[in-house]
């Protein structure tokens, strides 16, 4: 009796334990086959037209996506240019000043829910800040877009990695008679800067691969945006249009440009985290 | 050494009469950037509330039960769009709870450090991918393979059930719960795993030397232990699965019905608003979709707050306890 009850536990733990294996197993399954299976497709369809040309015309075959490669880079040029200022100084206050205190703390607050926002309703704010009174749409609305998206992620980590530099550090430049700003910009910064960088990496790879913000912002343009006021594409909404259209060759680009934009964000997350690792250690 | 949650700068004997102007100035700017973070916040959502006057203003309440969209007859009504992110959402959950916490348990329990801490960069790897990389492989490769393969395999064996009737599309509710599991499990995992890891060791002894196989172990002492955390990580997934947008939008079918069989296509609320922003024509239309976007603001917003106040109130117990 009692020992067909132990047999019973000893087989329940043997299944449920494999069973959390097999969890795992699977869910490794999911993202190595997403990663072959792009990379398979767009290694067959990549060419140097998609690096060189622009779309061809609805029904012909052939063309590229460089106004849209361009376009990506143009929008996270912009978004740093609103989000790492933003993120990397409300990182300093944070740390610095605010760790504590009401201020901070609500900050803090604010950040977390901006983080949560869902990507379309960002779109959306946008929209109604720069597309509304502009009256079209605009590679700047997609960078205001994605330059708030940003902000969160950036304040947070530049946080982290500012709160990781000893407070001996600080005790010792003030002890020297270092003014508290020069303190903060030649001592505390620059011991941190390597992480905020790399934070900031981390946080450009994500909104890379945003779609939803863009779609009613930057639009997209099957010709080349000048300036930055004219509708401009990129690869994430190219990919969006080309997948659900149904065109043929335009399912090949579509994997293409997948393929070349997981290998960005990817890569770049990849890098990143492995600076931090041998930060952390070193 | 200093406590990690001191400023420096704040203590007593660096207060100086007369703090010099430099330094007020540093301080100020600093200070006003964060500010601008609070702002933006608040700016958000006061333009979303002033851009949904006119849906609010006609419709009232109705707007989030009124099962009729359409834009031509300019009536709204929101709640197929409610309905399928709801049902879409709690079926992602369905599916990615279960796995991710297995994959939790397992990283946490079983595997050595080694193999815990790649894998669980690998599978944080999985919420790298962009949303809109889900749905072009969604499009070309599940889509096809829960047509073919597992519709027709449901229907054999549960068909009995409305839920799995219908002919199978492809495109659909089924589709879109699936796509998002894979989309939210790596948010359970990574919560899940350091919560489970925070769980104290003497909590594991306790029952181990009662004598304990270890899945009781972590069914009896671990588990209820990090209960509330857990859940945390769960509301965080919810939170995500909610305004997730692309690859929904691309799998599921898109029609604003509300059908009990999870076979027939659906809509969600993130998914209306990408599809149709552009192509609303009147002022009400593009307000209406404007407040979709508002409700979803509201929920995401009370579902992340929800999941803090869960997954800190396990560490604050932890430090605690130990």
């Amino acid at each position: 009796m009692t020992s067909a009850l132990l047999l019973r536990r000893r087989l329940t733990n043997i299944v449920m334990l494999s069973l959390t294996g097999v969890c795992t197993a699977l869910v490794l399954g999911v993202l190595f086959f997403i990663l072959g299976y792009i990379t398979y497709h767009g290694i067959a369809a990549l060419n140097w037209d998609f690096f060189t040309k622009l779309p061809k015309p609805v029904g012909e075959t052939g063309g590229g996506m460089a106004n849209a490669i361009v376009g990506t880079i143009k929008l996270l040029a912009l978004a740093s240019l609103i989000g790492v200022p933003i993120g990397f100084f409300g990182g300093v206050y944070l740390s610095e000043y605010g760790r504590k205190n009401a201020i901070g703390f609500s900050i803090r607050y604010a950040a977390d829910i901006l983080n949560g926002i869902p990507s379309i309703v960002m779109g959306i704010f946008a929209y109604t800040i720069v597309v509304l009174p502009m009256g079209h749409f605009s590679s700047l609305a997609g960078g205001v877009a994605l330059g708030i998206m940003m902000i969160p992620i950036a304040v947070r980590s530049s946080e982290e990695f500012l709160k990781l530099v000893p407070a001996s550090l600080r005790e010792a430049a003030l002890a020297l008679g270092l003014a508290e700003w020069k303190v903060v910009s030649f001592v505390v910064i620059p011991t941190a800067f390597r992480g905020i960088v790399t934070g900031i990496m981390l946080d450009l790879a994500r909104v890379a691969g945003e779609t939803a913000p863009l779609l009613f912002t930057a639009f997209s343009n099957r010709f080349w945006s000048r300036g930055w006021l004219e509708p401009t594409a990129s690869l994430p909404v190219m990919i969006y249009t080309y997948a659900i259209a149904p065109y043929e060759d335009w399912h090949r680009q579509a994997w293409a440009a997948g393929m070349v934009l997981l290998m960005l964000v990817l890569g770049a997350n990849l890098l990143s985290r492995l600076i931090l690792h041998r930060q952390l250690r070193g | 050494m200093a406590r990690s949650n001191t400023n420096i700068f704040s203590l007593a004997i660096f207060r100086r009469p007369g703090i010099s102007p430099a330094d007020r100035f540093f301080r100020a700017s600093v200070l006003t950037v964060a500010l601008s973070v609070f702002a933006i916040t608040a700016i958000v959502a006061y333009e979303l509330v002033r851009n949904s006057r006119l849906p609010i203003e006609k419709f009232g309440w109705s707007f989030l039960w009124g099962t009729t969209w359409d834009p031509v007859a300019e009536q709204f009504g929101a709640l197929p769009f409610l309905y399928g992110t709801l049902v879409s959402s709690a079926l992602a959950l369905l599916i990615a709870v279960p796995v991710g916490l297995g994959v939790a348990i397992f990283l946490s329990e079983l595997a050595p450090r080694w193999v815990s801490d790649p894998v669980a960069f690998l599978v944080e790897l999985l919420a790298a991918i962009p949303s809109v990389i889900y749905g072009l492989v969604g499009i070309f490769v599940f889509v096809p393979w829960i047509r073919n393969v597992l519709e027709p395999a449901l229907s054999g064996t549960l068909g009995f059930l409305p839920l799995f009737q219908g002919a199978p599309y492809g495109v659909g509710m089924l589709t879109a719960g699936i796509v998002l599991a894979m989309m939210v499990v790596p948010f359970i995992v990574s919560v899940s795993r350091e919560i489970l890891m925070a769980v104290p060791l003497s909590q594991r002894e306790a029952i181990l030397s009662l004598g304990a196989t270890q899945w009781e172990m972590v069914r009896i002492a671990v588990l209820p232990y990090a209960r509330s955390g857990i859940m945390g990580s769960i509301f965080l997934a919810l939170a995500r699965a909610l305004g997730e947008t692309m690859a929904v939008t691309m799998v599921i079918g898109n029609r604003p019905e509300i059908r009990l069989s999870l076979f027939e296509p659906g809509y969600t609320m993130a998914a209306v608003i990408a599809n149709e922003f552009t192509e609303a024509t009147s002022d009400l239309y593009v307000q209406a979709l404007i407040e979709i976007g508002l409700v979803l603001f509201a929920v995401t917003i009370l579902v992340n707050a929800l999941a803090r106040l869960l997954i800190h109130s396990v560490f604050t117990k932890v430090e605690v306890r130990e």
